[in-house]
């Protein structure tokens, strides 16, 4: 059984996160000598490093700040940013948490803000930790899933046993989140099929036939020079990898960052921006698309790689799951789960596939990750644009959540 | 019968993924026939199963993932110097800096 973290508005978490937010990058510093100094696992640096105004970068964090796994916030100002900060602010404190905003051109400057902010933390931290405990079914546990540093066996061992775990959690009424529709070029079609509507399929395809538009004015795919090294040669073959990420469940919808799906099911985030590109690429690194799962309500992330990606996240803990059987020996120390071991024969893709399940439930129930423990705490946010998703991406028949 | 560190994905493929490193000169057996390994290969590379002509689909896990650009011979290499994407052409470090590969 999984005790959650009850929040006032009824969603649960599974971790208990003092979240301390720079609101502009002029404000980066001083909010890292906080979090520095608080020197506590559960006490994550955030931010927004802009100083124009951006509509879905404050949805994004205000989704973030009030997500489950978050229990109080401390928000660090310069001061003249365009960013609202009073409306942050009153989002956090509507959502029953508690809630401290620090403007450094009013607090005194670098030394004086650090020294109040430690001080906020310690009372952000009180409060949450009288956060009453609730039992957590697997209906409500939102689980996300993302590649990086992709090889040649992420779409043979760990993606293929991700997408059988997925299936088993969605069997068991959880939500799960696939996501990157430029990682998705080439499987539109065999996508569409799984979708529980027709009007949802042609959303699917239209969704990433935006992808492969915004890429190709972009210049570049989603694709590294690593993934070459790795044996990948093309866009549309890494999309056949990363594609097995989500099973063969149903697919129930599609969201944008900052949606929260509405009930359990399969979903697919879109991440690619709408209309004329604005801001340059819709990912600049893995963790711009963590942080954007976890706007969608992600609990935790399951995170495949072959070449070898260190990475955490702030927030929402990371379960490392690697690809190939030589990265799995080099980067031990970091990976959760070795699913190289299917190309070596000593596993099935069905017997990986129930260790990320278990590890799954072991970390939704407090249980650390590598990640984790190794204090990676990546976070990054910057400017996109988006228009509401339309009505057939969420079906009526996918439910109502409660 | 393939060579244990040869894995097809898809009854229809046209290319072969390697489970481990192969090394040049090395024996290999693709479906009837065996040859000579042309050059290294790296694990989760590709090689060719049969002759595939240029402009040929080249098909993995049953689908198109891109298309050759030049005649491929069984069991050579195949990467980015005999087949393209069909999408988005793939970049490497220097497609921006302009230096020689």
């Amino acid at each position: 059984m999984i005790e959650g973290y009850l929040r006032s508005d009824g969603r649960k978490g599974i971790r208990n996160v003092v979240a301390v937010a720079y609101l502009v990058e002029c404000a980066h510093h001083v909010a890292r000598r906080i979090v520095d100094k608080a020197d506590d696992p559960d006490v994550h640096l955030i931010g927004f490093p802009g100083c124009f105004p951006n509509a879905y970068a404050a949805k994004v964090m205000r989704a973030i700040a009030t997500h489950p796994n978050v229990g109080g916030m401390v928000l660090v100002s310069l001061g003249c940013e365009s960013f609202d900060r009073e409306a942050l602010s009153a989002a956090v404190a509507a959502s029953g948490r508690p809630v401290e905003l620090l403007v450094i051109q009013q607090e005194g400057g670098t030394a004086a803000t650090i020294e109040r902010g430690l001080a906020a933390v310690e009372r952000v931290r009180a409060a949450a930790a009288q956060t009453p405990r609730a039992p957590l079914p697997l209906e409500e546990l939102v689980v996300a899933t993302i590649c990086g540093g992709s090889d040649g066996t992420s779409g043979i061992t760990a993606n293929p046993a991700v997408g059988r775990a997925f299936d088993r959690l969605v069997t068991e009424g959880a939500t799960c989140i696939f996501e990157e529709t430029g990682e998705l070029i080439g499987c539109e079609t065999i996508m569409a099929e799984r979708a529980i509507t027709p009007e949802l399929g042609r959303e699917l395809e239209a969704c990433v036939a935006k992808a492969e538009r915004y890429y190709t004015i972009m210049g570049f795919g989603s694709f590294a020079p690593g993934n070459a090294e790795g044996g990948l040669t093309t866009l549309e073959e890494k999309s056949m990898g990363a594609y097995s990420k989500s099973g063969s469940s149903p697919i129930s919808g599609i969201v944008k960052p900052g949606d929260v799906p509405p009930a359990g099911g399969l979903y697919l985030l879109d991440v690619v921006p709408d209309g004329e590109p604005r801001f340059g690429f819709p990912n600049i690194s893995d963790n711009a698309e963590i942080v954007e799962l976890i706007a969608c309500g992600a609990h935790l992330t399951v995170f495949t790689t072959g070449r070898g990606s260190v990475v955490g996240s702030a927030i929402s803990p990371v379960i490392k799951v690697c690809a190939n059987p030589d990265t799995a020996r080099r980067l031990a120390a970091d990976m959760d789960i070795n699913a190289g071991r299917v190309l070596e024969g000593a596993a099935t893709l069905d017997e990986v596939g129930e260790e990320i399940y278990e590890a799954v439930l072991a970390t939704a129930a407090g249980r650390r990750t590598t990640s984790e423990e190794l204090g990676h705490r990546e976070f990054i946010l910057t400017y996109k644009a988006f228009d509401p998703i339309g009505p057939a991406c969420l079906p009526a028949s996918a439910g109502r959540r409660a | 019968m393939n060579s244990p560190k040869l894995m097809l994905l898809h009854p229809g493929d046209n290319v072969l993924v390697c489970t481990a490193q192969i090394a040049a000169g090395e024996r290999l057996a693709i479906g009837g026939a065996e040859l000579d390994a042309a050059q290294d290969i790296g694990e989760g590379h590709k090689l060719a199963r049969g002759p595939i002509a240029s402009g040929e689909k080249i098909l993995k896990y049953g689908v198109p993932i891109g298309s050759a650009t030049r005649a491929i011979a069984p069991g050579e290499w195949v990467h980015m110097h005999n087949m393209k994407s069909d999408y988005i052409p793939t970049h490497d470090r220097q497609t921006v800096t302009g230096a020689e590969a």
